[in-house]
Protein backbone atom coordinates (compact mmCIF):
# COMPACT_ATOMS: atom_id res chain seq x y z
CA UNK A 1 0.00 0.00 0.00
CA UNK A 2 2.75 2.46 -0.83
CA UNK A 3 0.73 4.72 -3.10
CA UNK A 4 0.29 8.41 -2.49
CA UNK A 5 -2.34 8.90 0.23
CA UNK A 6 -4.87 10.35 -2.24
CA UNK A 7 -4.37 7.43 -4.67
CA UNK A 8 -4.94 4.97 -1.82
CA UNK A 9 -8.13 6.72 -0.80
CA UNK A 10 -9.45 6.68 -4.37
CA UNK A 11 -8.83 2.95 -4.70
CA UNK A 12 -10.45 2.54 -1.30
CA UNK A 13 -13.50 4.46 -2.52
CA UNK A 14 -13.78 2.18 -5.56
CA UNK A 15 -13.67 -0.86 -3.32
CA UNK A 16 -16.13 0.63 -0.83
CA UNK A 17 -18.64 1.58 -3.52
CA UNK A 18 -18.47 -1.76 -5.32
CA UNK A 19 -18.78 -3.68 -2.06
CA UNK A 20 -21.74 -1.51 -1.02
CA UNK A 21 -23.56 -2.22 -4.32
CA UNK A 22 -22.83 -5.92 -4.07
CA UNK A 23 -24.00 -5.89 -0.46
CA UNK A 24 -27.20 -4.08 -1.45
CA UNK A 25 -28.11 -6.72 -3.99
CA UNK A 26 -27.24 -9.63 -1.73
CA UNK A 27 -28.99 -8.28 1.32
CA UNK A 28 -32.24 -7.36 -0.40
CA UNK A 29 -32.47 -11.07 -1.27
CA UNK A 30 -32.25 -12.17 2.36
CA UNK A 31 -35.77 -13.15 3.50
CA UNK A 32 -37.22 -11.32 6.55
CA UNK A 33 -37.24 -14.75 8.20
CA UNK A 34 -33.46 -14.47 8.56
CA UNK A 35 -33.08 -10.76 9.30
CA UNK A 36 -31.97 -11.27 12.92
CA UNK A 37 -29.28 -13.87 12.07
CA UNK A 38 -28.25 -11.64 9.14
CA UNK A 39 -27.70 -8.77 11.50
CA UNK A 40 -25.69 -10.86 13.93
CA UNK A 41 -23.61 -12.26 11.06
CA UNK A 42 -22.79 -8.88 9.51
CA UNK A 43 -22.00 -7.70 13.01
CA UNK A 44 -19.57 -10.60 13.44
CA UNK A 45 -18.04 -9.83 10.05
CA UNK A 46 -17.52 -6.19 10.97
CA UNK A 47 -15.45 -7.34 13.94
CA UNK A 48 -12.75 -7.56 11.24
CA UNK A 49 -11.72 -4.23 12.75
CA UNK A 50 -9.86 -6.53 15.15
CA UNK A 51 -7.15 -6.47 12.46
CA UNK A 52 -6.61 -2.79 13.29
CA UNK A 53 -6.77 -3.48 17.01
CA UNK A 54 -4.14 -6.23 16.71
CA UNK A 55 -1.79 -3.87 14.90
CA UNK A 56 -2.20 -1.23 17.58
CA UNK A 57 -1.81 -3.67 20.49
CA UNK A 58 1.06 -5.73 19.10
CA UNK A 59 3.53 -3.24 17.68
CA UNK A 60 5.29 -2.30 20.93
CA UNK A 61 4.20 1.33 20.92
CA UNK A 62 4.08 3.42 24.09
CA UNK A 63 1.94 2.22 27.03
CA UNK A 64 -1.05 4.45 26.29
CA UNK A 65 -1.33 3.19 22.71
CA UNK A 66 -0.95 -0.42 23.78
CA UNK A 67 -3.70 0.09 26.38
CA UNK A 68 -6.06 1.51 23.75
CA UNK A 69 -5.21 -1.39 21.44
CA UNK A 70 -5.76 -3.90 24.25
CA UNK A 71 -9.25 -2.57 25.00
CA UNK A 72 -10.00 -2.52 21.28
CA UNK A 73 -8.93 -6.17 20.97
CA UNK A 74 -11.28 -7.10 23.85
CA UNK A 75 -14.22 -5.17 22.37
CA UNK A 76 -13.70 -6.60 18.89
CA UNK A 77 -13.19 -10.17 20.06
CA UNK A 78 -16.45 -10.07 22.06
CA UNK A 79 -18.21 -9.53 18.72
CA UNK A 80 -15.94 -11.91 16.89
CA UNK A 81 -16.45 -14.98 19.04
CA UNK A 82 -19.93 -14.07 20.25
CA UNK A 83 -21.19 -13.04 16.82
CA UNK A 84 -20.51 -16.28 15.00
CA UNK A 85 -21.53 -18.41 17.97
CA UNK A 86 -24.90 -16.74 18.45
CA UNK A 87 -25.61 -16.77 14.71
CA UNK A 88 -24.96 -20.51 14.71
CA UNK A 89 -27.15 -20.95 17.80
CA UNK A 90 -30.05 -19.15 16.11
CA UNK A 91 -29.68 -20.83 12.73
CA UNK A 92 -29.65 -24.28 14.33
CA UNK A 93 -33.19 -23.57 15.52
CA UNK A 94 -34.59 -22.82 12.08
CA UNK A 95 -36.16 -25.96 10.70
CA UNK A 96 -38.22 -26.53 7.60
CA UNK A 97 -41.35 -28.62 7.66
CA UNK A 98 -40.61 -32.32 7.70
CA UNK A 99 -36.97 -31.80 8.64
CA UNK A 100 -36.47 -32.86 12.20
CA UNK B 1 3.28 -8.17 2.25
CA UNK B 2 1.98 -9.66 -1.01
CA UNK B 3 0.90 -13.01 0.40
CA UNK B 4 -0.96 -11.16 3.13
CA UNK B 5 -2.91 -9.09 0.62
CA UNK B 6 -3.88 -12.33 -1.08
CA UNK B 7 -5.12 -13.76 2.23
CA UNK B 8 -7.18 -10.62 2.87
CA UNK B 9 -8.59 -10.93 -0.62
CA UNK B 10 -9.61 -14.55 0.07
CA UNK B 11 -11.31 -13.62 3.31
CA UNK B 12 -13.25 -10.85 1.53
CA UNK B 13 -14.53 -13.48 -0.91
CA UNK B 14 -15.47 -15.71 2.03
CA UNK B 15 -17.40 -12.87 3.69
CA UNK B 16 -19.40 -12.24 0.53
CA UNK B 17 -20.14 -15.95 0.05
CA UNK B 18 -21.11 -16.11 3.71
CA UNK B 19 -23.70 -13.37 3.34
CA UNK B 20 -24.91 -14.98 0.13
CA UNK B 21 -25.61 -18.10 2.20
CA UNK B 22 -28.06 -16.08 4.29
CA UNK B 23 -30.40 -15.64 1.32
CA UNK B 24 -31.88 -19.09 2.03
CA UNK B 25 -32.54 -20.79 5.37
CA UNK B 26 -31.12 -24.04 3.96
CA UNK B 27 -27.71 -22.55 3.25
CA UNK B 28 -27.58 -20.05 6.13
CA UNK B 29 -25.53 -22.17 8.55
CA UNK B 30 -23.05 -22.96 5.82
CA UNK B 31 -22.83 -19.22 5.12
CA UNK B 32 -22.07 -18.46 8.75
CA UNK B 33 -19.34 -21.09 8.71
CA UNK B 34 -17.77 -19.72 5.53
CA UNK B 35 -17.78 -16.19 6.94
CA UNK B 36 -16.15 -17.46 10.14
CA UNK B 37 -13.47 -19.20 8.08
CA UNK B 38 -12.80 -15.91 6.29
CA UNK B 39 -12.34 -14.25 9.65
CA UNK B 40 -9.88 -16.90 10.86
CA UNK B 41 -7.85 -16.44 7.67
CA UNK B 42 -7.67 -12.68 8.08
CA UNK B 43 -6.68 -12.88 11.75
CA UNK B 44 -4.03 -15.55 11.31
CA UNK B 45 -2.61 -13.59 8.39
CA UNK B 46 -2.48 -10.43 10.49
CA UNK B 47 -0.84 -12.17 13.45
CA UNK B 48 1.94 -13.40 11.15
CA UNK B 49 2.84 -9.87 10.04
CA UNK B 50 6.38 -9.04 10.97
CA UNK B 51 5.36 -5.68 12.48
CA UNK B 52 3.64 -7.57 15.28
CA UNK B 53 6.36 -8.04 17.86
CA UNK B 54 4.54 -8.63 21.12
CA UNK B 55 1.66 -11.03 21.49
CA UNK B 56 0.87 -10.96 25.19
CA UNK B 57 -1.77 -8.20 25.13
CA UNK B 58 -3.33 -9.59 21.99
CA UNK B 59 -3.69 -13.04 23.50
CA UNK B 60 -5.01 -11.77 26.84
CA UNK B 61 -7.48 -9.57 24.94
CA UNK B 62 -8.62 -12.53 22.87
CA UNK B 63 -9.18 -14.63 25.96
CA UNK B 64 -11.09 -11.96 27.87
CA UNK B 65 -13.17 -10.80 24.89
CA UNK B 66 -13.73 -14.32 23.59
CA UNK B 67 -14.94 -15.56 26.97
CA UNK B 68 -17.36 -12.66 27.40
CA UNK B 69 -18.59 -13.02 23.81
CA UNK B 70 -19.14 -16.77 24.06
CA UNK B 71 -20.87 -16.52 27.44
CA UNK B 72 -23.28 -13.95 26.05
CA UNK B 73 -23.83 -16.08 22.94
CA UNK B 74 -24.57 -19.21 24.93
CA UNK B 75 -26.71 -17.81 27.73
CA UNK B 76 -28.54 -14.82 26.25
CA UNK B 77 -32.24 -15.77 25.99
CA UNK B 78 -33.68 -15.42 22.48
CA UNK B 79 -36.24 -12.95 23.80
CA UNK B 80 -33.30 -10.63 24.58
CA UNK B 81 -31.68 -10.81 21.18
CA UNK B 82 -32.23 -7.08 20.48
CA UNK B 83 -30.25 -6.24 23.65
CA UNK B 84 -27.37 -8.48 22.61
CA UNK B 85 -27.28 -6.93 19.12
CA UNK B 86 -27.32 -3.41 20.56
CA UNK B 87 -24.43 -4.30 22.88
CA UNK B 88 -22.40 -5.76 20.04
CA UNK B 89 -22.85 -2.61 17.94
CA UNK B 90 -21.58 -0.70 20.92
CA UNK B 91 -18.42 -2.84 21.18
CA UNK B 92 -17.86 -2.58 17.43
CA UNK B 93 -18.10 1.20 17.60
CA UNK B 94 -15.75 1.31 20.59
CA UNK B 95 -13.10 -0.81 18.86
CA UNK B 96 -13.14 1.38 15.73
CA UNK B 97 -13.07 4.55 17.78
CA UNK B 98 -10.10 3.40 19.90
CA UNK B 99 -8.07 2.38 16.87
CA UNK B 100 -8.69 5.83 15.41
CA UNK B 101 -7.75 7.61 18.63
CA UNK B 102 -4.51 5.66 18.95
CA UNK B 103 -3.56 6.47 15.34
CA UNK B 104 -4.14 10.13 16.02
CA UNK B 105 -2.28 9.99 19.33
CA UNK B 106 0.83 8.65 17.60
CA UNK B 107 0.87 10.59 14.31
CA UNK B 108 -1.70 13.35 14.80
CA UNK B 109 0.35 16.41 13.97
CA UNK B 110 2.19 15.10 10.93
CA UNK B 111 -0.91 13.62 9.27
CA UNK B 112 -2.02 14.61 5.79
CA UNK B 113 -5.50 16.07 5.26
CA UNK B 114 -6.83 12.91 3.69
CA UNK B 115 -5.78 10.68 6.56
CA UNK B 116 -7.05 12.97 9.27
CA UNK B 117 -10.38 13.19 7.43
CA UNK B 118 -10.63 9.39 7.48
CA UNK B 119 -9.63 9.18 11.16
CA UNK B 120 -12.12 11.89 12.07
CA UNK B 121 -14.87 10.00 10.27
CA UNK B 122 -13.89 6.76 12.00
CA UNK B 123 -13.86 8.30 15.46
CA UNK B 124 -17.06 10.25 14.79
CA UNK B 125 -19.12 7.24 13.77
CA UNK B 126 -17.36 4.86 16.16
CA UNK B 127 -17.99 7.03 19.21
CA UNK B 128 -21.60 7.90 18.37
CA UNK B 129 -22.28 4.19 17.79
CA UNK B 130 -20.61 3.30 21.09
CA UNK B 131 -22.73 5.47 23.39
CA UNK B 132 -25.83 5.44 21.17
CA UNK B 133 -25.93 1.64 21.22
CA UNK B 134 -25.33 1.55 24.96
CA UNK B 135 -28.38 3.81 25.33
CA UNK B 136 -30.40 1.57 23.02
CA UNK B 137 -29.32 -1.40 25.15
CA UNK B 138 -30.38 0.44 28.32
CA UNK B 139 -33.79 1.22 26.85
CA UNK B 140 -34.37 -2.32 25.60
CA UNK B 141 -33.32 -3.82 28.92
CA UNK B 142 -35.46 -1.15 30.65
CA UNK B 143 -32.49 0.00 32.71
CA UNK B 144 -33.65 3.43 31.60
CA UNK B 145 -37.28 4.21 30.72
CA UNK B 146 -38.06 2.92 27.23
CA UNK B 147 -40.54 5.73 26.57
CA UNK B 148 -39.26 8.83 24.78
CA UNK B 149 -37.45 11.20 27.14
CA UNK B 150 -38.03 14.73 25.92
CA UNK B 151 -37.24 18.28 26.99
CA UNK B 152 -37.58 21.71 25.46
CA UNK B 153 -35.44 22.59 22.44
CA UNK B 154 -34.23 18.99 22.39
CA UNK B 155 -34.06 18.57 18.63
CA UNK B 156 -32.59 22.02 18.15
CA UNK B 157 -29.83 21.48 20.71
CA UNK B 158 -29.05 18.00 19.39
CA UNK B 159 -28.75 19.26 15.85
CA UNK B 160 -26.59 22.16 17.02
CA UNK B 161 -24.26 19.80 18.90
CA UNK B 162 -24.04 17.54 15.89
CA UNK B 163 -23.10 20.44 13.63
CA UNK B 164 -20.48 21.66 16.10
CA UNK B 165 -18.98 18.16 16.00
CA UNK B 166 -18.96 18.14 12.19
CA UNK B 167 -17.45 21.62 12.20
CA UNK B 168 -14.60 20.48 14.48
CA UNK B 169 -14.01 17.54 12.16
CA UNK B 170 -13.74 19.84 9.13
CA UNK B 171 -11.47 22.23 11.07
CA UNK B 172 -9.20 19.31 11.99
CA UNK B 173 -8.84 18.31 8.35
CA UNK B 174 -7.07 21.61 7.73
CA UNK B 175 -5.39 21.87 11.15
CA UNK B 176 -4.47 18.30 12.09
CA UNK B 177 -2.29 19.39 14.99
CA UNK B 178 -5.17 20.87 17.04
CA UNK B 179 -5.16 17.89 19.37
CA UNK B 180 -7.34 19.46 22.07
CA UNK B 181 -10.08 19.84 19.52
CA UNK B 182 -9.65 16.24 18.43
CA UNK B 183 -10.26 14.92 21.94
CA UNK B 184 -13.08 17.42 22.44
CA UNK B 185 -14.66 15.97 19.31
CA UNK B 186 -14.46 12.46 20.75
CA UNK B 187 -16.22 13.58 23.93
CA UNK B 188 -18.85 15.48 21.96
CA UNK B 189 -19.53 12.35 19.90
CA UNK B 190 -20.06 10.33 23.08
CA UNK B 191 -22.54 12.98 24.20
CA UNK B 192 -24.33 13.14 20.85
CA UNK B 193 -24.71 9.34 20.85
CA UNK B 194 -26.49 9.49 24.22
CA UNK B 195 -28.67 12.48 23.37
CA UNK B 196 -29.96 11.29 20.01
CA UNK B 197 -31.28 8.01 21.43
CA UNK B 198 -32.99 9.62 24.50
CA UNK B 199 -36.13 10.82 22.65
CA UNK B 200 -36.68 7.54 20.80
CA UNK B 201 -39.30 5.17 22.17
CA UNK B 202 -39.09 1.41 22.59
CA UNK B 203 -41.13 0.37 19.57
CA UNK B 204 -38.99 2.51 17.26
CA UNK B 205 -35.95 0.49 18.30
CA UNK B 206 -36.01 -1.71 15.16
CA UNK B 207 -35.10 1.35 13.06
CA UNK B 208 -32.57 2.66 15.59
CA UNK B 209 -30.79 -0.69 15.92
CA UNK B 210 -30.52 -0.93 12.15
CA UNK B 211 -29.15 2.60 11.83
CA UNK B 212 -26.57 1.98 14.58
CA UNK B 213 -25.68 -1.25 12.76
CA UNK B 214 -25.05 0.84 9.70
CA UNK B 215 -22.90 3.38 11.64
CA UNK B 216 -20.82 0.57 13.16
CA UNK B 217 -20.17 -0.71 9.64
CA UNK B 218 -19.20 2.73 8.37
CA UNK B 219 -16.81 3.14 11.31
CA UNK B 220 -15.16 -0.19 10.43
CA UNK B 221 -14.89 0.87 6.78
CA UNK B 222 -13.29 4.16 7.85
CA UNK B 223 -10.78 2.16 9.90
CA UNK B 224 -9.92 0.43 6.63
CA UNK B 225 -9.27 3.80 4.97
CA UNK B 226 -7.06 4.88 7.87
CA UNK B 227 -4.98 1.70 7.87
CA UNK B 228 -5.02 1.34 4.07
CA UNK B 229 -6.61 -2.07 4.52
CA UNK B 230 -9.12 -3.20 1.90
CA UNK B 231 -10.67 -6.09 3.82
CA UNK B 232 -11.88 -3.65 6.48
CA UNK B 233 -13.35 -1.44 3.78
CA UNK B 234 -15.22 -4.36 2.22
CA UNK B 235 -16.49 -5.81 5.49
CA UNK B 236 -17.49 -2.33 6.70
CA UNK B 237 -19.33 -1.58 3.46
CA UNK B 238 -21.25 -4.88 3.69
CA UNK B 239 -22.17 -4.25 7.34
CA UNK B 240 -23.02 -0.60 6.79
CA UNK B 241 -25.08 -1.39 3.71
CA UNK B 242 -26.92 -4.20 5.45
CA UNK B 243 -27.88 -2.01 8.40
CA UNK B 244 -29.03 0.76 6.12
CA UNK B 245 -31.23 -1.51 3.98
CA UNK B 246 -32.82 -3.03 7.07
CA UNK B 247 -33.44 0.46 8.49
CA UNK B 248 -35.24 1.43 5.28
CA UNK B 249 -37.34 -1.75 5.37
CA UNK B 250 -38.27 -1.12 9.01
CA UNK B 251 -39.28 2.48 8.54
CA UNK B 252 -41.30 1.53 5.45
CA UNK B 253 -43.08 -1.08 7.55
CA UNK B 254 -44.13 1.76 9.87
CA UNK B 255 -44.75 4.23 7.02
CA UNK B 256 -42.47 6.73 8.76
CA UNK B 257 -39.39 8.62 7.62
CA UNK B 258 -36.01 8.38 9.36
CA UNK B 259 -36.46 12.00 10.44
CA UNK B 260 -39.78 11.18 12.03
CA UNK B 261 -38.32 8.20 13.88
CA UNK B 262 -35.23 10.10 15.06
CA UNK B 263 -36.81 13.42 15.96
CA UNK B 264 -40.51 12.67 16.29
CA UNK B 265 -40.42 11.46 19.95
CA UNK B 266 -43.17 9.09 18.83
CA UNK B 267 -45.22 7.34 21.46
CA UNK B 268 -45.38 9.90 24.26
CA UNK B 269 -48.81 9.12 25.74
CA UNK B 270 -50.91 11.86 27.33
CA UNK B 271 -53.51 11.58 30.09
CA UNK B 272 -56.14 13.21 27.94
CA UNK B 273 -55.75 10.47 25.39
CA UNK B 274 -56.36 7.77 27.99
CA UNK B 275 -59.67 9.43 28.91
CA UNK B 276 -60.79 9.61 25.31
CA UNK B 277 -59.93 5.99 24.89
CA UNK B 278 -62.11 4.88 27.82
CA UNK B 279 -65.09 6.53 26.10
CA UNK B 280 -64.10 4.91 22.82
CA UNK B 281 -64.28 1.37 24.20
CA UNK B 282 -67.09 1.85 26.73
CA UNK B 283 -69.69 -0.91 26.54
CA UNK B 284 -68.49 -2.29 23.22
CA UNK B 285 -65.96 -4.86 24.36
CA UNK B 286 -66.79 -8.55 24.26
CA UNK B 287 -64.66 -10.47 26.73
CA UNK B 288 -64.15 -14.18 26.36
CA UNK B 289 -62.75 -17.14 28.31
CA UNK B 290 -59.97 -19.63 27.53
CA UNK B 291 -62.60 -22.37 27.27
CA UNK B 292 -64.55 -20.49 24.62
CA UNK B 293 -61.35 -19.85 22.63
CA UNK B 294 -60.44 -23.53 22.90
CA UNK B 295 -63.86 -24.44 21.52
CA UNK B 296 -63.39 -22.06 18.59
CA UNK B 297 -59.94 -23.45 17.83
CA UNK B 298 -61.06 -27.07 17.91
CA UNK B 299 -63.70 -26.39 15.31
CA UNK B 300 -61.51 -24.34 13.00
CA UNK B 301 -59.86 -25.44 9.78
CA UNK B 302 -57.34 -22.63 9.54
CA UNK B 303 -55.99 -20.68 12.53
CA UNK B 304 -53.68 -17.71 12.01
CA UNK B 305 -51.57 -16.41 14.86
CA UNK B 306 -50.20 -12.85 15.01
CA UNK B 307 -47.36 -12.51 17.53
CA UNK B 308 -46.03 -9.18 18.80
CA UNK B 309 -43.48 -7.89 21.26
CA UNK B 310 -45.79 -8.84 24.16
CA UNK B 311 -45.05 -12.47 23.30
CA UNK B 312 -41.36 -11.86 23.95
CA UNK B 313 -42.04 -9.88 27.13
CA UNK B 314 -44.05 -12.68 28.71
CA UNK B 315 -41.74 -15.35 27.19
CA UNK B 316 -44.78 -17.14 25.79
CA UNK B 317 -43.19 -18.48 22.62
CA UNK B 318 -42.84 -22.06 23.89
CA UNK B 319 -46.48 -22.33 25.01
CA UNK B 320 -47.52 -20.84 21.68
CA UNK B 321 -45.39 -23.41 19.84
CA UNK B 322 -46.99 -26.21 21.86
CA UNK B 323 -50.47 -24.90 21.16
CA UNK B 324 -49.73 -24.80 17.42
CA UNK B 325 -48.32 -28.31 17.51
CA UNK B 326 -51.36 -29.61 19.39
CA UNK B 327 -53.80 -28.02 16.95
CA UNK B 328 -51.89 -29.44 14.01
CA UNK B 329 -51.99 -32.90 15.53
CA UNK B 330 -55.78 -32.52 15.53
CA UNK B 331 -55.82 -31.63 11.86
CA UNK B 332 -56.18 -27.85 12.25
CA UNK B 333 -53.95 -25.86 9.90
CA UNK B 334 -51.91 -23.24 11.78
CA UNK B 335 -50.01 -20.33 10.23
CA UNK B 336 -48.13 -17.45 11.80
CA UNK B 337 -48.43 -13.94 10.37
CA UNK B 338 -45.31 -11.89 11.06
CA UNK B 339 -45.28 -8.13 10.70
CA UNK B 340 -41.81 -6.72 9.88
CA UNK B 341 -41.78 -4.53 13.01
CA UNK B 342 -43.33 -7.05 15.39
CA UNK B 343 -40.70 -7.15 18.13
CA UNK B 344 -37.76 -4.90 18.79
CA UNK B 345 -35.51 -5.76 15.86
CA UNK B 346 -35.95 -7.11 12.34
CA UNK B 347 -36.81 -10.80 12.32
CA UNK B 348 -37.14 -11.02 16.11
CA UNK B 349 -40.43 -12.98 16.09
CA UNK B 350 -39.09 -15.49 13.55
CA UNK B 351 -36.21 -16.36 15.86
CA UNK B 352 -38.53 -16.79 18.86
CA UNK B 353 -40.92 -19.04 16.95
CA UNK B 354 -38.03 -21.06 15.51
CA UNK B 355 -36.85 -21.52 19.09
CA UNK B 356 -40.32 -22.80 19.97
CA UNK B 357 -40.01 -25.44 17.25
CA UNK B 358 -42.32 -23.85 14.67
CA UNK B 359 -41.14 -24.86 11.17
CA UNK B 360 -40.26 -21.79 9.11
CA UNK B 361 -42.63 -22.76 6.30
CA UNK B 362 -45.45 -21.80 8.67
CA UNK B 363 -44.11 -18.27 9.21
CA UNK B 364 -45.74 -15.95 6.69
CA UNK B 365 -44.74 -12.42 5.72
CA UNK B 366 -47.13 -9.50 5.49
CA UNK B 367 -48.54 -10.00 2.00
CA UNK B 368 -49.15 -13.76 2.00
CA UNK B 369 -50.69 -13.37 5.46
CA UNK B 370 -53.13 -10.75 4.25
CA UNK B 371 -54.09 -12.94 1.32
CA UNK B 372 -54.85 -15.76 3.71
CA UNK B 373 -56.77 -13.94 6.50
CA UNK B 374 -60.18 -14.05 4.70
CA UNK B 375 -59.91 -17.86 4.73
CA UNK B 376 -58.98 -18.09 8.40
CA UNK B 377 -61.63 -19.25 10.85
CA UNK B 378 -59.80 -17.82 13.84
CA UNK B 379 -57.04 -15.22 14.06
CA UNK B 380 -55.27 -14.97 17.42
CA UNK B 381 -53.42 -11.76 18.23
CA UNK B 382 -50.83 -12.26 20.98
CA UNK B 383 -49.06 -9.23 22.38
CA UNK B 384 -49.46 -7.12 19.23
CA UNK B 385 -51.49 -3.94 18.90
CA UNK B 386 -50.53 -1.22 16.43
CA UNK B 387 -49.59 -3.68 13.66
CA UNK B 388 -53.21 -4.93 13.57
CA UNK B 389 -54.93 -1.55 14.01
CA UNK B 390 -57.42 -0.96 11.15
CA UNK B 391 -57.13 2.81 11.75
CA UNK B 392 -53.97 2.62 9.64
CA UNK B 393 -56.21 1.78 6.67
CA UNK B 394 -59.24 3.85 7.57
CA UNK B 395 -58.23 7.09 9.29
CA UNK B 396 -56.03 9.42 7.29
CA UNK B 397 -55.37 11.63 10.32
CA UNK B 398 -54.21 8.84 12.60
CA UNK B 399 -50.52 8.83 13.58
CA UNK B 400 -50.26 5.35 12.08
CA UNK B 401 -52.10 6.26 8.84
CA UNK B 402 -50.74 4.37 5.85
CA UNK B 403 -48.74 1.91 7.93
CA UNK B 404 -49.02 -1.52 6.32
CA UNK B 405 -50.93 -3.70 8.78
CA UNK B 406 -52.01 -7.30 9.13
CA UNK B 407 -55.71 -7.46 8.19
CA UNK B 408 -56.74 -9.77 11.02
CA UNK B 409 -60.24 -8.29 11.06
CA UNK B 410 -60.90 -10.13 7.79
CA UNK B 411 -60.77 -13.49 9.59
CA UNK B 412 -64.12 -14.96 10.68
CA UNK B 413 -63.34 -14.56 14.37
CA UNK B 414 -60.55 -12.58 15.98
CA UNK B 415 -59.27 -13.37 19.46
CA UNK B 416 -57.04 -10.74 21.05
CA UNK B 417 -55.01 -11.89 24.05
CA UNK B 418 -54.03 -8.77 25.97
CA UNK B 419 -53.64 -7.82 29.60
CA UNK B 420 -55.71 -4.63 29.40
CA UNK B 421 -57.05 -2.11 26.93
CA UNK B 422 -53.87 -0.05 27.27
CA UNK B 423 -52.98 1.56 23.96
CA UNK B 424 -50.10 0.35 21.83
CA UNK B 425 -46.98 2.35 21.21
CA UNK B 426 -48.68 4.77 18.84
CA UNK B 427 -51.03 5.82 21.65
CA UNK B 428 -54.21 5.44 19.63
CA UNK B 429 -57.26 3.30 20.47
CA UNK B 430 -57.69 0.19 18.38
CA UNK B 431 -61.13 -0.20 16.70
CA UNK B 432 -60.28 -3.86 16.13
CA UNK B 433 -61.14 -4.49 19.79
CA UNK B 434 -64.76 -3.37 19.32
CA UNK B 435 -65.40 -5.05 15.97
CA UNK B 436 -68.37 -7.38 15.64
CA UNK B 437 -66.16 -10.46 15.19
CA UNK B 438 -63.56 -9.69 17.88
CA UNK B 439 -63.32 -11.38 21.26
CA UNK B 440 -60.96 -10.11 23.98
CA UNK B 441 -59.20 -12.53 26.28
CA UNK B 442 -57.85 -10.37 29.09
CA UNK B 443 -54.78 -12.19 30.31
CA UNK B 444 -51.01 -12.30 30.29
CA UNK B 445 -49.94 -13.89 26.99
CA UNK B 446 -48.23 -16.91 28.53
CA UNK B 447 -50.96 -17.61 31.05
CA UNK B 448 -53.77 -17.11 28.54
CA UNK B 449 -52.21 -19.45 25.99
CA UNK B 450 -51.50 -22.04 28.66
CA UNK B 451 -55.13 -21.97 29.81
CA UNK B 452 -56.37 -22.37 26.24
CA UNK B 453 -54.02 -25.32 25.78
CA UNK B 454 -55.11 -26.89 29.08
CA UNK B 455 -58.72 -26.47 28.13
CA UNK B 456 -58.13 -28.09 24.73
CA UNK B 457 -56.39 -31.06 26.31
CA UNK B 458 -59.07 -31.32 28.96
CA UNK B 459 -61.89 -31.41 26.40
CA UNK B 460 -60.26 -34.16 24.42
CA UNK B 461 -59.55 -36.35 27.42
CA UNK B 462 -63.18 -35.97 28.49
CA UNK B 463 -64.29 -37.23 25.08
CA UNK B 464 -62.22 -40.39 25.32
Amino acid sequence: MEQSPVGGIIIGLYIFTLAAFLGYHLITRVPPLLHTPLMSLTNAISSISIVGAILVAGMKHDKFTTALGFIAVIAASINLFGGYAITERMLRMFRGRGIR
Amino acid sequence: MNWLNFIYFLSAVFFILGIKGMTDPRTARQGNFIAAAGMVLAIVGTLLRKEIVSYEWIIIGFIIGGTIGLLIAIFMPMTRMPERIALSHSFGGLAASLVGISEYYRHGAEMGNVKIAAIGFEVLFGSITFTGSLMAFGKLAELIPSRPITYRFQNQSNILLFFITIFIWIYLIFNPSASHLFYAMVLLCFLVGILIVLPIGGADMPVVICLLNSYAGLAAAATGFVLGNNILIIAGALDGGSGFILAILMSKAMNRSFANVLFGAFGAISEELKQKQDEFYAGKIKATTPEEVAYLLENARLVMIVPGYGLAVSQAQHVLGELAKYLKSKGVDVKFAIHPVAGRMPGHMNVLLAEAGVPYDDLLELEPSNNLFPEADVAIVVGANDVVNPLAREDKNSPIAGMPILDVDRAKTVVVIKRSLAPGFAGVPNPLFIKENTLMLFSDAKQGLQEILNSLRGTVSRLH
